[in-house]
């Protein structure tokens, strides 16, 4: 177990994803849509840089839990939270967020929840770590860093909000 | 830990309880979305087993199922009686060749979900049966109310009507117990059972059970087809003296107390036709958050069928 990201680390990935998203943002309007739990907490950090920086936007988190695929094979459902979408979806930019890019089928699930309610303009991907081992065609738009990894290593986040720390830990298994 | 079965609320921990309640707001943001489906029980079947006649729970159920958008089978079975034994063996042997992933029964005799969860591999959810349970209609009642007060410790709720003869009462008292809320019970001496969980204020009389300080009133259908013997002398009354007439209402307006009712509504017997327009009766309410709770109940299950099929191969 290893610390790869501090926190200082972490706060030049959001810095990074910032800087990206806002030339979009700049262009037209966005909405930024955190995916629960610590997407939205990532999601959370990057509308306080662009409020920051006085750029308009919309804000929102989806919990995906419902759109995943493997729920006929755990023990366990995961627990729902709720998801707050209030903007109008029709027509909207939206920029997915999420914490760590692995397989893809996250944002797979992510996209089918969207979809749900109503038809975006675009939808773009924003992760603040892409650990790669896709199993689906999916890539990101904007990405915080890149980290190498193993197919079987554990990535853990940890985030001041949600977890009470900023830190990136990197379980690699012999 | 999940459950395969949702037979009872008496074998609920407090913490399933609250779970259970947690889950269902969730699920009833989805209805105001454009899509109001979810895929999360896609490939599955939901079997739908009615031995007595019932449209409220049972499109409330088709209605929960096909927003996680698992298929529904409608078995048409004869609202005749199945007794136990080689009957009730029978079904499951014809519910397991249509391989269900869950079965949702109503039945008039008390025990038969368990008798039947116990005998399949598929999750058995308990839609009523007999005077002895309908656990998800005391999980709606309960999310009804928490909407209302979203601390339900130390409320006070007033069942009034047919006690007796009522699984509502039964089961929704003692989810409301459990959770705190203190249960008083208002209905005609013969319609009161004087044993039960303890805890519970008896009333016989409508105006001291006012007094008594409820914060809603949960009235009971009245029903005629459960009594084989009659309890009370009239339906006119069984209004005058247990119904929420139009100088009750006045005063339960007047103290701003909920009004509740599990449907359907028989009015001018429970209740005046008033009472439908009243701003603080959560009926329609019930209806709506006993799809979502349904859902939630659907969502938490795991039944043992996809174990079943590996075994196999």
């Amino acid at each position: 177990m290893a610390v790869v990201l501090d926190e200082n680390a972490i706060g030049e990935a959001v810095a990074t994803l910032v800087e990206q998203i806002r030339a979009t943002a700049q262009r037209s309007r966005v909405a930024i849509v955190g995916i629960r739990s610590r997407g939205d907490e990532v999601a959370e950090r990057i509308c306080a840089a662009l409020e920051e920086a006085k750029i308009e936007h919309d804000y929102g988190m989806l919990d995906i839990s419902l759109y995943r695929d493997d729920l006929s094979h755990l023990a366990e459902n995961p627990k729902l939270q709720s998801s707050e979408i209030i903007f109008q979806m029709d027509g909207a930019e939206i920029v997915l967020v999420d914490d760590v890019l692995f397989t893809g089928r996250t944002i797979r699930a992510a996209l089918d929840a969207v979809t749900d309610y109503g038809r975006p303009a675009r939808i773009q991907l924003a992760v603040l770590i892409d650990r790669g081992h896709r199993e689906i065609p999916i890539q990101p738009d904007y990405v915080g860093v890149k980290l190498e990894t193993a197919r079987m290593d554990h990535v853990i986040v940890r985030l001041k909000k949600t977890d009470g720390e900023d830190a990136v830990e990197l379980v690699t298994t012999p | 830990m999940a459950r395969k079965d949702f037979l009872d609320i008496a074998s609920l921990s407090r913490e399933e309880v609250d779970l259970l309640l947690d889950q269902a707001t969730p699920f009833k943001e989805l209805f105001t979305r454009s899509v109001k489906k979810v895929p999360a029980l896609k490939g599955k079947s939901v079997l739908m087993l009615f031995y007595e006649p019932s449209t409220r729970t049972l499109s409330s159920f088709e209605v929960a199922a096909k927003r996680l958008s698992a298929d529904v089978i409608d078995l048409d079975v004869p609202h005749s009686s199945v007794t136990k034994g080689e009957t009730v063996k029978d079904t499951v042997d014809t519910l397991q060749a249509m391989r269900a992933d869950y079965i949702v029964v109503r039945h008039k005799m008390a025990g038969l979900p368990r008798a039947i969860a116990r005998q399949t591999k598929a999750s058995v959810i308990n839609a009523g049966d007999g005077a002895h349970a309908h656990p998800t209609q005391a999980l709606l009642d309960a999310f009804t109310l928490k909407e209302a007060f979203p601390d339900l410790s130390g409320r006070k709720i007033l069942i009034a009507g047919d006690i007796l003869h009522s699984r509502v009462a039964r089961s929704t008292s003692r989810l409301f117990l459990k959770l705190g809320v203190e249960v008083g019970f208002l209905g005609p001496g013969s319609l009161v059972p004087r044993t039960g969980p303890e805890g519970i204020t008896r009333f016989t009389d409508f105006d001291e059970a006012l007094r008594w300080g409820p914060d809603a009133v949960y009235l009971l259908r009245v029903q005629m087809e459960r009594q084989e013997v009659q309890y009370f002398p009239s339906v006119h009354e069984y209004h005058r003296v247990y119904g929420v007439t139009q100088e009750r209402f006045e005063r339960i307006r007047g103290e701003g107390i909920y009004i509740m009712h599990p449907g359907p509504v028989n009015r001018g017997v429970e209740l005046c036709h008033e009472v439908m327009d009243y701003e603080r009766s959560l009926i329609n309410q019930q209806v709506e958050n006993g799809i979502a709770a349904r859902m939630a109940v659907l969502y938490w299950l795991k039944p043992q069928t996809d174990s079943e099929e590996v075994n196999r191969e």
